[in-house]
């Protein structure tokens, strides 16, 4: 049976556009791109020329400090582009599609008979090793790393998140297993679940059960509750999701980067499930999706609304994105007298609104605004209350703010990503930036250590 | 909508560069009261916000501090005529006499603490902070009726400069602003602060007029503290109706703020209720020598002994931070009021003195429980 953590501390905010338990497909996009800064962490080196043929599964760009590190094409065809910015920064490198997909064969190989070292190099010559995350810093792993654990978490409960194990792994249980078989040759597995999953039978993993609210599904307060990360220890993380990856580069031979994702949100038509290419399109993906009317403004968000990023019609589908979210974008609210009037339709935590008095179920439409002011930090204990970690969350975000180095090490920063700390976003009154704070501390830190 | 418009119209007369941009903060302080903002999430990070933000919570403080303070008026007409000898049982032209001797206060207090945070968050280019909204009607009732308004202006003048804008404004401040000002007005000025005359307001209205010569009007601390009888049954003392600083007399009105502010999750409960424990605590084991019909729990409901505990010592600013520290903070705030009051002949009021003592202490309380997780991780890592 296996282990069941109880989370006490959390929030769970239900939105208007959960996506229905239905899957359909999207239709093949033009132009697919390969975002770098979906790889956090790692600088990109173009090894294709604009005009270059590749096949799903070629290099389009490697790992300046790792260039055994690929970050290879979704798709077959040819390179089209290669987008950059300010200072000759990639923003993208983008494959246009030919009509028939062609894969590069990295040959099926039995999962039981490999060791780590042979995994790790499958991995790493078929580009799937950059999907892996590590901890400390929230960065892509390091492959000369041994980790001490890889973690997969099999759900996420942030709002409007795909249901992994109900939708996503659907018929793609064999590749989940193989893929947490081949990562089980690296290193120990956790896998953590939510209450009453299937998946507590999966071999070669430790399953923990974690029962709370949002965010238990993250997989840093899934190994701060098991296995807390120390100093000069490294920890890998995986999305469930690119385990599905895994398996199939082992069962099937290719690299096949093919997901299905979420699109949600209370301004799309018909949330339901997309089978989709990483780097496709949004603009393909939320065609005819989003609702008509003319004058609404709405924001597309790569991710869900506390943990993804705005984007685009034009951008490309991020390497780890699993759901693309629409909400409105609220810029034309002018509401009146917003700190008195009573605003029944809002959400919040505070019980100065009337969200205590609405149905449980009651889903809630939240645009992008802020919704008050910059402050310095003035309420205690609002962090506290949604952050399931043995970590004073608070006094952290304020060394990070100081630039302390010694106090962000002894507060814990090696066990966090910004993502524990979406929740504590959203609550927070004062309105402080606490993921992009996190995210510059973290840096900080790992410009200090390198 | 109309005063949209007109907000928009004038917005660029008073941005940078504009002709009125030195009253940039004013008009940015006004656009956010009347409108939420609509600036909406960075491209990174958080897209939704919770609904609440500090706008908010600060008012309802203020919502919370309005039936003490509605009682306070009340209770100034009320000292007043009986000190007069009029009659007593008119209920609005009590509330009537204090709110004419209450309004000045109010007015001077937010003039003088606003204007200075306008022109100081104009000097610093940033938003006005709401705080002062709370400090400034806090200000206010916690002193004798009787305190003149230039002294008021000049304690709140301090305070606000020397307690809260020194160390960066609202939310770095390590004193209680409000607090500060009582403190300044308590060492400078203490022929105003405290005695047997000042509780009772002289002649504000001439309408309800009368001489009240010689007339001394005593708090139950102020009387135990020089060893007299206890005048105040236990039923005025809850309900209010006794001579004190303006906001602190009624208990009643004072829980009825608490439960409204603990009800919203503005106010910590567990700062509340430990202040409360500790008070009674030390209450018990050390009452006043000689008392005359004075039961130990009465302590807590005389003086500023609640009022300091709903509101003071809750100010999230300069509490303990850490969850588990806010008991230890609340305590400590219960035992040090008490231990003041008894032990001290100077003064007869501990509540100030304990929440300024103690906001001293929130920090260290903060730091032993922040470096037990420290140690705690450290030694895993050693293991």
């Amino acid at each position: 049976m296996a282990n069941v953590i109880k989370l006490r501390k959390g929030l769970n905010i239900n939105l208007k556009g959960k996506a229905a338990a239905q899957v359909s497909a999207v239709s093949a996009s033009d132009v697919y791109g390969l975002v770098p800064d979906a790889f956090y962490g790692m600088k990109p080196k173009v090894v294709v020329k604009e005009g270059d043929d590749v096949k799903a599964g070629d290099a389009l760009f490697v790992n300046k400090l790792h260039p055994e590190m690929k970050f290879v094409s979704p798709v077959s065809g040819k390179v089209s582009l290669v987008e950059r910015g300010d200072r000759r920064k990639v923003l993208s490198v983008q494959v246009k599609a030919s009509a028939e997909q062609q894969y590069v064969d990295f040959g099926k190989k039995v999962v039981e008979d490999l060791d780590g070292g042979k995994v790790k190099d499958a991995l790493l010559e078929s580009g799937l090793f950059s999907f892996f995350v590590q901890r400390p810093y929230a960065v892509v792993a390091n492959p000369d790393d041994a980790p001490k654990a890889i973690y997969v978490s099999s759900f996420c409960d942030m709002p409007l998140a795909a249901d992994f194990e109900g939708v996503v792994l659907s018929g793609q249980e064999k590749d989940f297993q193989t893929g947490i078989t081949a990562l089980s040759k690296i290193a120990k597995v956790h896998v953590g679940v939510k209450p009453g999953s299937k998946l507590t039978q999966l071999k070669d993993a430790e399953v923990t059960v974690f029962d709370g609210k949002c965010p238990a599904g993250n997989v840093g307060v899934q190994i701060n509750n098991t296995n807390p990360i120390n100093k000069g220890e490294v920890v890998w993380t995986v999305g469930a999701e690119e385990v599905i990856f895994i398996g199939r580069l082992f069962n099937n031979g290719i690299v096949d980067l093919k997901r299905v994702i979420a699109v949600a949100g209370s301004e799309v038509k018909n949330p339901e499930y997309k089978s989709v290419l990483v780097g496709a399109k949004i603009s393909d993906i939320v065609s005819g999706k989003l609702s008509e009317s003319v004058d609404k403004k709405v924001r597309i968000i790569d991710g869900n609304p506390l943990t993804g990023m705005k984007t685009s019609q034009d951008s490309f589908l991020m390497a780890h994105t699993t759901e693309v979210t629409v909400i409105p974008e609220g810029d034309d609210a002018d509401e009146l007298f917003g700190w008195i009037s009573p605003r029944l339709n809002e959400f919040s935590v505070s019980r100065s609104y009337f969200t205590w008095l609405q149905p449980k179920n009651k889903e809630y439409v939240l645009d992008a605004r802020v919704k008050g002011g910059h402050r310095h930090m003035i309420f205690s204990g609002e962090y506290d209350s949604v952050f399931p970690m043995d970590i004073y969350p608070e006094q952290l975000v304020k060394a990070i703010i100081a630039g302390d180095i010694d106090r962000m090490e002894a507060l814990g920063i090696y066990e966090v990503a910004p993502e524990d700390f979406a929740v504590a976003e959203f609550v927070d009154s004062s309105k402080v930036e606490l993921q992009r704070i996190v995210r510059e501390g973290l840096d900080m830190l790992r410009k200090e250590n390198e | 909508m109309g005063l949209k418009k007109i907000l928009d119209n004038m917005k660029p007369a008073f941005s940078e560069g504009g002709k009125l941009s030195a009253f940039g903060s004013l008009f940015d302080a006004a656009e956010t009261f009347f409108y939420v903002p609509n600036e909406t999430a960075k491209t990174y990070g958080a897209q939704i916000h919770d609904a609440i933000d500090s706008k908010r919570s600060i008012f309802f403080v203020v919502i919370a501090l309005l039936p003490a303070l509605l009682f306070g008026m009340y209770n100034i007409g009320l000292q007043h005529n009986i000190a007069i000898g009029a009659a007593t049982d008119d209920v609005f032209c009590n509330f009537l006499y204090g709110f004419a001797a209450m309004l000045p206060k109010i007015i001077v207090s937010y003039v003088v603490g606003l204007g200075i945070e306008v022109a100081i968050a104009q000097w610093k280019k940033e938003e006005v902070h709401e705080g002062f909204f709370v400090t400034g009607i806090l200000i206010p009732m916690i002193v004798p009726v009787n305190c003149p308004l230039w002294i008021l202006a000049v304690a709140t003048a301090f305070a606000v400069v020397f307690a809260k804008e020194v160390f960066g404004g609202t939310g770095m401040n390590i004193f209680n602003p409000a607090l500060v000002t009582r403190a300044f007005l308590f060492f400078a000025y203490p022929a105003m602060m405290s005695g047997d005359k000042v509780w009772v307001n002289e002649n504000y209205m001439d309408c309800i007029n009368g001489t009240i010569d010689g007339y001394s009007a005593a708090t139950p601390l102020g009387q135990l503290g020089s060893g007299e009888a206890v005048t105040a049954s236990p039923l005025e003392t809850i309900i209010g109706t006794i001579p004190g600083s303006i906001g602190e007399t009624s208990v009643v009105a004072i829980a009825i703020g608490a439960v409204i502010l603990i009800w919203a999750g503005i106010a910590s409960w567990k700062i509340i209720v430990s202040t409360f424990v500790g008070g009674a605590i030390m209450a018990y084991l050390l009452p006043y020598e000689g008392a005359q019909n004075f039961e130990w729990w009465e302590q807590l409901t005389v003086g500023g002994f609640a009022f300091g505990a709903v509101f003071m010592a809750t100010d999230p600013v300069t509490a303990a931070r850490t969850e588990c520290g806010k008991y230890i903070y609340g305590f400590l705030i219960g035992v040090m009021a008490i231990i003041i009051r008894v032990l001290n002949p100077g003064f007869p009021e501990g509540m100030m003195l304990a929440i300024l003592l103690m906001n001293v202490f929130a920090p260290l309380i903060d730091y032993c429980f922040v470096q037990s997780n420290i140690n705690k991780r450290a030694k895993r890592a050693v293991k």
